[in-house]
């Protein structure tokens, strides 16, 4: 932990400023290279997002499976799974309703992958978890509510 | 400089099975410190998975993905004693790669 690094973290803290002022700075220009769909990530609803990642709306599907446990005590890590049976399948989201912006995770899959894919996320409270899966450049989900005993957003 | 990662791949008859485990606080940007100052996000926002060199996995998280993220998901094509590599970035552009090799 140097002076440098320090410097660098309050500069992050000036970003948004920064950037409403038309600056860019390194961060942003780094962000667009790596190519993170920073609008998608900041969407509010599952409407919203689905939006930003370029689709009219999204259908019911059964051909996705979204494994949550229907209970989870601790909101910081609730582990999430995403299965998808639709074929060309090309990417998952996972979203969460109540969270301050809905859009947690964001997959890629290419073909030789299968569509399944795990990871922890944080849950603010109680809300349903949708899984979103792009396919043919259609979209399709799945809602499971998950109930949190202790919030995992805050503190 | 993060922590090394944890990757396990393991074949199995339906292709490799690969576990991640990350080191990363994924700070969210919406806490307060004890002085009621907000805590700045720091999260990972890309993370890329390579098979000898072809991605078998791209992915992109937001500040909601818990701390110390884990990751797991299952690709065809692999076998044994080939060579995975994961790569993360965060918004702060620092970096991480670890190599590992399926068994």
């Amino acid at each position: 932990m140097n002076q440098n690094r320090r410097g660098f973290v309050s500069a992050g803290g000036l970003f948004a400023l920064m950037a409403a002022a038309g600056l860019i700075s390194a961060e942003e220009a780094f962000a667009q290279q790596q190519a993170w769909n920073k609008n998608a990530f900041e969407a509010k609803t599952l409407e919203e997002t689905v939006k930003a990642l370029g689709g009219a709306t999204a259908a019911q599907s059964g051909d996705i499976s979204i494994t949550v446990p229907d209970i989870a005590e601790n909101g910081a890590v609730v582990p999430v799974g995403v299965t998808s049976k639709i074929p060309n399948t090309q990417n998952v989201y996972i979203l969460v309703e109540k969270n301050p912006n809905s859009l947690a995770a964001s997959f890629g899959i290419p073909a030789g992958t299968e569509a399944n894919v795990a990871t922890r996320i944080k849950m603010g409270q109680t809300s349903n978890v949708h899984a979103v899966v792009k396919a043919d450049n259609k979209f399709y989900v799945v809602t499971k509510e998950v109930k949190v005993t202790l919030g995992g957003c805050g503190g | 400089m993060a922590d090394p990662m944890r990757i396990r791949a393991t074949e199995q008859p339906d292709g490799v099975d690969v576990r991640v485990l990350m080191s990363h606080e994924m700070e969210t940007g919406q806490r307060r410190d004890s002085a009621g100052k907000v805590v700045p996000a720091h999260h990972i926002t890309n993370v890329t998975v390579s098979h000898n060199g072809k991605p078998v996995l791209n992915a992109e998280w937001g500040p909601a993905v818990a701390k110390n993220p884990y990751l797991q998901f299952k690709f065809k094509g692999g076998k044994k004693g080939d060579k995975l590599t994961v790569t993360w970035v965060d918004n702060k552009g620092e970096t991480r790669t670890d190599e590992a090799t399926i068994s």
